[in-house]
């Protein structure tokens, strides 16, 4: 019996020295973070405030667990029946009963104030620097940056791992699941303030290293903003259950020095240009094809099947819609299906990566329409409804 | 004696009793199945979070399972089991003959087997089972779920029969059936702790029964209760949900308090101490419960006033939990202990119930929240509350108990084995998960970056460990029952004070036909 109590109490304690351990050797921070332990305290101000009050309480937990946890094995231990036969029969103490009602509320005080400031400063959105809308999407996410003076850019950021990682065909990368096609980039040393949204089921945006998570709710907007005090990529993942790809729609954050913004602003403003001038153009077939093809594998293959076989949405190949009347397919993409997973993809795409999928479904797997779409059209038809 | 009649023969005496012992032994039974059913789910998500990428299964069903794994545990396993006990104890604790309403009480029994296997069903329907969580949040579980959905809906509402008319009958018995002389002050604290628990049942019951209505209209019936774009607000549902959700958590762990309030006496050989605070403490501890709800919510975007209310009243919950492990502490304080296996699980349960506990205050602080919130770090905390704070006062209080309802001893040293793997395959598994939240992990992933590998690892051979431990469990309840050491004495455990361990050892079929008489 002896044995098993010195063994209860070291097991018990383990975890606890563990911890303390963990946290009180600084070095543990700098090894491979594949063992990290904690909470990174980030690259902003209100990130180290968390930090330091998630410390805080923390230790306050710990040194109540060591003096609390201390008496109760202490008890286990002395007063065994082999060592002490005769137990006592006190069972109340009024003064002692009211001493440790109050003194836990004494001590929740102590951590009420500073939490106080930290979420007051939390909900301070005012004079943002810059506003970024953020819509979350089964399964990505769309910045838009508010330009107060002209047009609005935005894009779509998707997972960029292969795969091939996924299914363990290939060596995973170290940013697995973590890569997207299109980062979101913020300019240092400045308050952005961040426009949160969903455009189907509920999504939450969270970058630890910022210290945001926000919930995405479709037809509500919540606000959120950070200050980045270091230039750097930092990535996070949606929070909040979104359906099957729930894993597989990371954050990528960019944050560089405000000149290199600006210059990338300026590509993202020239290349909305050149879409814009797209619009006119007169695309062949083949030009389509080859364009809709890559829309095809990062905006509908996750449902509809790499090569259009279906899954959790219909099969396009040989499917009547796609190898149907051209409106009917058309509406069907644009105005997506009302009351399924099916979206809406007029907001979700310009209308030349509408025009080049469209055409592209109806000249792939099978299907040989031999028919197209052209921008101009998509455009005559989001104005015809 | 009363027993001048026993039991029925065969198959009927199962499904038309109406002895509070038998239809607490089918609860027993119906929740630990359901118990090796929900583990065996969870058996599935630990193998495919084993190791980074998609092995075993597809996100789709990982989905289903972490769905299932938490409805089937929460409805399942953990409240019928108190039910169960409650069934077989409170009865006997208050010198009464049986519950007060004993055909709903079949009812309420009945109800549960049909209802779990239309829900388990579900998952060989054409689309899968749930895929939204046990949380279920609007739209994903209204616009976007599978059509299984309406099953779900139809399993909730009569889980939630069964609960409201087991709870009503728990009321009913306590408030009208105790033996003359047993003040409310002077009841055994299961009874109180499960006095409290029937009345939050009865009250939040109906608000879960609410919320899936409010679904099925939306799915079915044109509704937009959840969709802003028909003027309603996905965020509602969560209220709502919550406004259940959170009393609920309390009626999973305040008859696990009830049991560890006698087992800690009657192994310390030493009366509970600070009665009466224990029962103000349950009380505040439900009361505050109702008004607590959102902090399950603060990244929602609720205002800050708002936020500010609930994370207060999220920490005040710290002073009546610490007043009850403080009790309990004390009162092994100068006692005189041994450590049978019962005893072993109710110290387990204090010390890591308050592990969970400290995790708790830790997300309570909302500005932390907004780092730990559907992280890891939150699977971690629940887990240890729930697990170690009710699944641990359920095994502590079957090897209290199993003694008086067969008759039979369990193997002791079988039992410790079952303790000692249970508390090390526990930890293992669980601990790390706070490692891997505070790092970023978020929760209900079936795949995961490669930093997070090694603790996941240990995680999933945890959870195997623990899995196993369980089926020695069983093995050693079947044993006990087919050749278990006889035990006559009507006490069986020294420090017995309540009045079931008046009654004679295997407790007779009746008990307590004529009311005892209390000093």
């Amino acid at each position: 019996m002896y044995l098993q109590a010195k063994r209860l109490f070291k097991l018990a304690l383990s975890p606890v020295l563990m911890l303390l351990s963990l946290f009180s050797t600084g070095a543990w921070a700098e090894q491979a973070e594949r063992w990290q332990t904690n909470m990174a305290p980030g690259i902003t101000e209100v990130g180290h405030q968390i930090y330091d009050l998630h410390m805080w309480v923390f230790y306050i937990c710990v040194v109540t667990g060591i003096v609390v946890f201390g008496v109760m094995f202490y008890s286990v231990f002395a007063y065994r029946k082999e060592r002490h036969q005769e137990p006592a029969t006190f069972h109340e103490n009024t003064r002692v009963e009211i001493a440790w009602t109050i003194v836990p509320f004494l001590v929740l005080l102590f951590m009420a104030v500073p939490a106080t400031k930290t979420l007051i400063e939390i909900y301070d959105t005012d004079d943002a620097d810059l506003d970024i809308l953020i819509t979350g999407y089964q399964w990505k996410w769309k910045y838009e940056y508010i330009n107060p003076n002209g047009d609005n850019i935005s894009f779509f950021s998707n997972l960029l791992t292969d795969g091939a990682e996924i299914a363990n065909t290939e060596d995973k990368g170290s940013n697995y699941l973590l890569e997207v096609d299109e980062p979101v980039v913020i300019p240092v040393n400045k308050k952005v303030r961040f426009l949160v949204t969903a455009n189907d089921v509920l999504h939450a945006w969270w970058v630890p290293a910022l210290a945001v998570k926000r919930d995405a709710i479709p037809g509500f907007i919540n606000e959120a903003w950070t200050k980045a005090t270091e230039t750097g990529v930092f990535r996070g993942q949606c929070a909040e259950l979104c359906g099957r790809n729930h894993g597989f729609m990371p954050i990528v954050v960019n944050v560089v020095e405000e000149p290199q913004y600006e210059a990338w602003l300026g590509e993202k403003q020239a290349a909305a240009a050149e879409i814009k001038e797209l619009m006119a153009k007169d695309f062949s077939l083949e030009e389509l094809v080859e364009r809709g093809k890559s829309v095809y594998t990062s905006s509908c293959a996750a449902c509809h099947g790499a090569n259009g076989e279906g899954g959790v949405g219909k099969a396009i190949a040989g499917s009547p819609i796609a190898t149907g009347a051209m409106k009917e397919h058309t509406a069907r993409v644009v105005d997506g299906v009302p009351g399924t997973a099916m979206p809406a993809f007029g907001s979700q795409l310009n209308e030349v990566d509408l025009a080049a999928v469209i055409t592209y479904q109806r000249n792939a797997f099978g299907n040989n329409m031999g028919d197209m779409l052209q921008p101009v059209d998509i455009y005559k038809f989001k104005k015809g409804q | 004696m009363g027993a001048h009649h026993g039991p029925a023969k065969g198959l009927t005496r199962w499904l038309f009793t109406t002895n509070h012992k038998d239809i607490g032994t089918m609860y027993l039974w119906f929740s630990f199945a359901m118990f090796l059913l929900g583990g065996s789910f969870a058996m599935i998500i630990r193998a495919e979070l084993f190791q980074p990428g998609l092995q075993i299964v597809q996100p789709e069903f990982f989905n289903q399972m972490t769905t299932m794994h938490g409805l089937v545990m929460v409805f399942g396993a953990i409240m019928p089991a108190f039910v169960g006990l409650a069934n077989w104890m409170i009865p006997m604790m208050i010198g009464a003959p049986d519950m007060a309403l004993p055909r709903m009480n079949n009812w309420s029994f009945w109800i549960l087997p049909p209802t779990f296997l239309l829900l388990a069903s579900t998952l060989l329907m054409e689309g899968g089972g749930p895929n939204f969580g046990w949380t279920f949040y609007a739209p994903l579980s209204t616009t976007y779920a599978p059509p299984s959905v309406t099953f779900f809906i139809f399993a909730v509402h009569a889980m939630g029969i069964s609960s409201i008319m087991g709870s009503i009958n728990i009321i009913a018995t306590v408030v009208n059936m105790r033996a003359p002389g047993m003040t409310y002050m002077k009841m055994p604290m299961f009874v109180w702790t499960w006095l409290i628990t029937a009345f939050l049942l009865v009250a939040v019951m109906p608000v879960l029964a609410g919320a899936v209505t409010m679904m099925l209209m939306d799915i079915h019936f044109g509704t937009s209760f959840f969709s802003a774009a028909g003027g309603g607000d996905p965020v509602l549902f969560q209220h709502v949900f919550w406004f259940f959700g959170h009393p609920e958590v309390y009626i999973i762990i305040l008859p696990a308090f009830g049991v560890v309030s006698e087992v800690i006496p009657t192994f310390s050989r030493k009366p509970l101490f600070g009665y009466d605070s224990m029962v103000y403490a349950t009380s505040s501890i439900a009361f505050l419960s109702f008004i607590v709800w959102a902090h399950h919510m603060y990244t929602v975007g609720m205002p800050i006033a708002g936020e500010l209310f609930f994370m207060y009243a999220t920490m005040l919950i710290a002073v009546p939990t610490a007043a009850k492990v403080f009790n309990w502490i004390t009162t092994m304080f100068k006692g005189s202990i041994t450590l049978e296996t019962p005893m072993l699980f109710a110290i387990a349960k204090v010390f890591l119930f308050t592990v969970g506990g400290f995790s708790g205050l830790m997300l309570a602080i909302a500005p932390a929240d907004f780092q730990y919130h559907d992280s890891y770090f939150v699977v971690a905390h629940f887990h240890y509350t729930m697990v170690a704070g009710a699944i641990f006062a359920l095994s502590s209080a079957v090897y209290y108990w199993i003694p008086k309802w067969t008759g039979k001893m369990y193997n002791e040293s079988m039992g410790k084995a079952h303790f000692w793997i249970s508390f090390i395959g526990f930890n293992l598994t669980f601990f790390p998960q706070h490692f891997v939240g505070l790092a970023g992990m978020p929760r209900r992933i079936p795949d995961y970056n490669l930093m997070f590998a090694d603790f996941n690892m240990m995680s999933s051979i945890g959870a195997f460990i623990y899995g196993a431990s369980q089926l020695l469990f069983l093995f050693n309840i079947v044993r006990t029952i087919t050749h278990g050491k006889p035990v006559s004495d009507p006490k069986v455990w020294e420090g017995g004070t309540t009045l079931e361990w008046t009654v004679p050892t295997p407790a007779p079929y009746h008990t307590f036909t004529t009311p005892p008489e209390l000093k």
